[in-house]
């Protein structure tokens, strides 16, 4: 047993830390793989899922100050006519790298930090399928994200959108080294995003708890499984884009290039081929957290379960055909853009169908106002406003006047914060006493709840009114008497008002970690990683629950009397005693085994980023990186799956069965 | 999750030796999403070469320089490679080492045969004046086929690999799985070589 969590209570099952007495077995000194139980090593070389998903939470919140103070510089640039806080050339920069962290460096990775923690717990498994590899996504897109930000300091920053139009990002246009750090980050990250995805999927179709169904899977994992099917399909068309672009840029490829024949359409085609996929992909985690959280403060069933499985599939599907929605304005002709536009008028209605099942389950519901349910009711209503804006873009006539206004800003805005990045906050609250161990408090909860509200609706509510006045985006300051100057005010002072709200956020978790409860059911909740203790032991369950239900814990806790009256049959931490018993009573701890740490993850990600710089800058760089990746890997293939002392819980009863495959 | 007792646990693969949902294992199952995600890196790289083979330049076409006897051969020389492998795949099952690393090193031998076939075709079209950067044709063209040639240089990698262990004594009839998991990705990468064939040399501009 490598990872034993410090917070939890030594149970009767708390397995030894076993800290390295068997080594002398080991044939191979550097690839006997290390024990570290403890300490910052412990968590650097960590492969348990649940650290992987708080890194990548806490990788994220940083990402969040690096693409949150980008977006602050450009509202003070715009608060007033002929703003002087930015060149032209700084605004371009500041606003790709605000939507580019945003997107690959925050929404994406706060998805991947709930699906790496919840996943496993909540289909009953006691790791993903490939814990080292889950490491490797994790370092992989930390380093990608740092090199990105290498590029403020080593010559310039990327400066042609997130979406990054080639032919002007070719070098022509874009002559720093801006954009060949875009390009390469998307390739690295993509690599993160790919390797996690594979892995997710293999846990969730076969990982699953006994007696746990596809239709008895909780609706966050089962968004989960969509969106990681969406990585998985989606992301290698941008790779292919991005090494294009990188082709033309370093080596004077020209597939961008329209004065040598080039489709000045194939960058956009293949661009949002992935990119409208990625809509979904962001925000369909959310709507997760969303169907969990509300049937829990509501007290009633998630209403229409299946419809609201089949609707993320549906959405899925939908998202790979309706991508050049985002072209209607540039030449694609009638009959492909009246085609698009149906479709994408279709993509609306499993949307909807979410809608109503959401307002459905609080129909009638007796509702707790807790912070995590106040924020999943804003999402509801704010990303119902940004779907309504959204199907006005599916109108192609009204998306050619809307393109490339701050319409278009206030609606993406209203999907992606008041729709995904609320989810997620609303999903910290839920999960956050399980994670940790004690509640974040209320009152500041509350705090923080409205002043994110009102400062978001501020910030982008304004903006729809200044699209519609004529307002282009992606300009660096506009002049006096445009009629823009009131809204534009406004929609800095709510930035701010946005921004501060989450430093109540930050003194929350501050304030409230000192109030440990450890209680393992704090909302009498519905889905079986509520089951165990909080924080849950490294291998997730004393005993994996069999599943019988939708609901399962539910269901333990609730029955019908002969009148059919719903009654209390036990309290969550009862049902986690009796599994607790049942655990010691089949010696559950002697079948179970964990992987230990691993240094190769860690290792191999590093090599990334230094072959990306050499690519840049000198390829002697491009080659040591290579060479550290290559060295990780024959070490990642000679490790020992497991270590000895690891292979089955406590003390190995045999040379057999302790050694494994190596 | 009921464990027997004793199981071996293939490198990092977590569920192996449990019972899985699917009943396939967890490698093998990664494998497959693996490879349906390659399905469309290709994809976008082959309709690439599609959008841009007739844009030649003043460059050479590829009437000019393909030469498809000689591309003809060096891809049945692949194709073979995937009835080799196959042959590794039975050896190993039957437990029989040795005839598996006949067959494992002839597979990595076809497949280095294969990829210097490229490079020699390569050098030769440059030589040709289809150099990298000479027109759309020809950039996509070497971007396709090169990445095919890195994919299956990698599948020569992991197939030395297995022969190593193999010697190590770390690859016995327990572990023909992970062959057959190699073997997929293997014949993927052959699939994916009839469909770049027929594509760019076979189908004219
Ligand atoms: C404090 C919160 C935020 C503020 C004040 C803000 C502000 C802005 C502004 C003013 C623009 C327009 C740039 C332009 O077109 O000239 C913009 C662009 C963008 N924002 Fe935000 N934003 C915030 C949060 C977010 C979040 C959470 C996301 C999450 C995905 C996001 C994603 C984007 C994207 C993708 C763009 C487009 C960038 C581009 O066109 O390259 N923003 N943001
Ligand atoms: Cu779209």
């Amino acid at each position: 047993m490598a990872i034993v969590e410090q917070d939890r209570p030594a149970g009767p099952l708390a397995l030894p830390a076993g800290d390295g007495e068997h080594r002398e077995r080991e044939p191979l000194g550097v690839f006997s793989r290390p024990v570290h139980a403890r300490g910052w090593r412990s968590w650097l070389f960590t492969v348990d899922h649940k650290r992987i998903g708080i890194m990548y939470g806490a990788a994220a919140l940083f990402f969040l100050i690096l693409g949150g103070v980008p977006a602050l510089l450009i509202r003070a640039q715009l608060a007033g006519p002929n703003g002087t806080v930015l060149t032209a050339d700084q605004y371009n920069q500041v606003m790709t790298m605000h939507g580019t962290v945003m997107i690959f460096l925050v929404v994406m990775p706060i998805g991947a930090c709930f699906i790496n923690y919840l996943v496993p717990l909540q289909i009953g498994a006691r790791d993903v399928a490939f814990p080292r590899l889950n490491a490797l996504s994790f370092w992989t897109f930390l380093f990608g994200g740092l090199f990105l930000n290498l590029s403020w300091i080593l010559g310039g920053a990327p400066d042609g959108g997130w979406f990054s139009y080639a032919p002007n990002t070719g070098v022509v246009f874009s002559p720093t080294h801006g954009m060949d750090f875009w390009a390469l980050t998307i390739i690295i990250t993509g690599i993160a995003s790919s390797v996690g995805a594979v892995n997710l999927i293999v846990t969730m179709l076969n990982m699953r708890a006994p007696g746990m169904s596809l239709m008895r899977m909780p609706i966050f994992t089962w968004m989960a499984l969509v969106t990681q099917f969406l990585l998985l399909f989606a992301i290698p068309v941008l790779t292919v884009a991005a090494f294009l672009l990188f082709f033309d840029r370093r080596f004077g490829a020209n597939f961008f290039d329209v004065s040598q024949g080039a489709d000045p359409l194939l960058w956009q085609h293949l661009f949002w081929i992935f990119g409208h996929p990625e809509v979904y992909l962001m925000i369909l985690p959310a709507f997760g957290i969303v169907s969990e959280v509300l049937p829990v403060f509501a007290r009633k069933p998630l209403f229409g379960y299946p419809f609201v499985v089949f609707s993320g599939v549906a959405i899925a599907f939908m998202g790979f055909g309706v991508w050049a929605h985002h072209m209607f304005a540039s030449g694609l002709g009638p009959v492909s853009v009246a085609a698009f536009a149906l479709a994408t008028m279709f993509i609306a209605v499993p949307t909807g169908v979410k809608i109503i099942n959401w307002v459905a389950t609080m129909w009638g519901g007796r509702l707790k106002f807790d912070p995590a349910m106040l924020f999943a009711i804003a999402l509801v209503l704010q990303f119902t406003l940004g779907g309504l804006s959204g199907v006005t873009h599916a109108i192609a006539p009204a998306d050619t006047q809307q393109t490339d206004t701050y319409y278009i800003v206030a609606h993406f805005h209203y999907v992606l914060f008041g729709g995904a990045l609320f989810g997620f906050v609303a999903g910290w609250y839920f999960w956050w006493p399980k994670v940790f161990g004690y509640k974040l408090n209320r009152t500041l909860g509350l705090v923080h709840f409205w002043w994110m509200v009102i400062g978001f609706n501020l910030t982008f509510g304004f903006m729809h009114i200044l699209g519609l006045q004529g307002m282009p985006r992606r300009i660096y300051t506009y002049a006096d008497g445009m009629g823009w100057n009131l809204w534009n005010m406004v929609s800095t002072a709510g930035a701010f008002i946005l921004a501060t709200s989450f430093i109540v956020f930050f003194v929350n978790i501050f304030v409230s970690r000192k109030h440990k409860t450890h209680e393992v059911d704090p909302w009498d909740a519905r889905s079986i990683e509520w089951m165990t203790s909080s924080p849950p032991p490294a291998h997730n369950f004393d005993e994996i629950p069999v599943v019988h239900h939708l609901d399962e814990f539910w269901y333990r806790k609730y029955a019908e009397d002969d009148d059919g009256q719903l009654v209390q049959i036990a309290t969550g931490d009862e049902v986690y005693r009796k599994e607790l018993a049942q655990a010691e009573q089949d010696h559950a701890a002697e079948h179970m085994h964990m992987p230990s740490v691993s240094y190769w993850p860690i290792v191999f990600s590093a090599g990334l980023p230094l072959v990306g710089l050499g690519m840049i800058f000198n390829l002697g760089l491009a080659v040591l990186g290579g060479l550290v990746s290559l060295v990780a890997l024959f070490g990642w293939v000679l490790e020992p799956s497991v270590a000895p002392e690891d292979s089955h819980g406590p003390a190995p009863a045999s040379e057999e069965e302790a050694v494994s495959v190596g | 999750m009921q464990m027997p007792a004793a199981y071996e646990v293939a490198p990092d693969d977590f569920g192996e030796g449990h019972h899985t949902t699917t009943g396939l294992s967890n490698t093998k199952l990664g494998m497959w999403a693996f490879l349906g995600s390659e399905c469309l890196l290709f994809g976008g790289l082959i309709s690439t070469y599609m959008l841009y083979r007739g844009r030649v330049a003043a460059g050479p076409g590829p009437e000019d320089v393909f030469d498809i006897p000689f591309t003809s051969i060096s891809s049945f020389v692949l194709l073979m490679s995937s009835l080799t492998m196959v042959l590794a795949v039975v050896s190993i099952a039957q437990g029989d080492l040795k005839r598996f690393r006949t067959w494992v090193l002839t597979t990595a031998f076809l497949g280095a045969v294969f990829v210097s076939g490229q490079a020699y075709e390569f050098t030769v079209f440059y030589r040709e004046g289809l150099g990298f950067t000479t027109s759309l044709f020809s950039s996509s063209f070497y971007v396709l086929t090169g990445f095919h040639g890195v994919h299956v240089t990698f599948g020569i990698m992991m197939l030395l690999a297995l022969f190593g262990l193999s010697l190590r004594g770390r690859l016995g009839v327990g572990q023909a799985e992970t062959v057959e998991i190699v073997g997929l990705y293997w014949h993927f990468v052959d699939i994916v070589w009839i469909v770049i064939f027929t594509v760019v040399y076979l189908i004219p501009a």
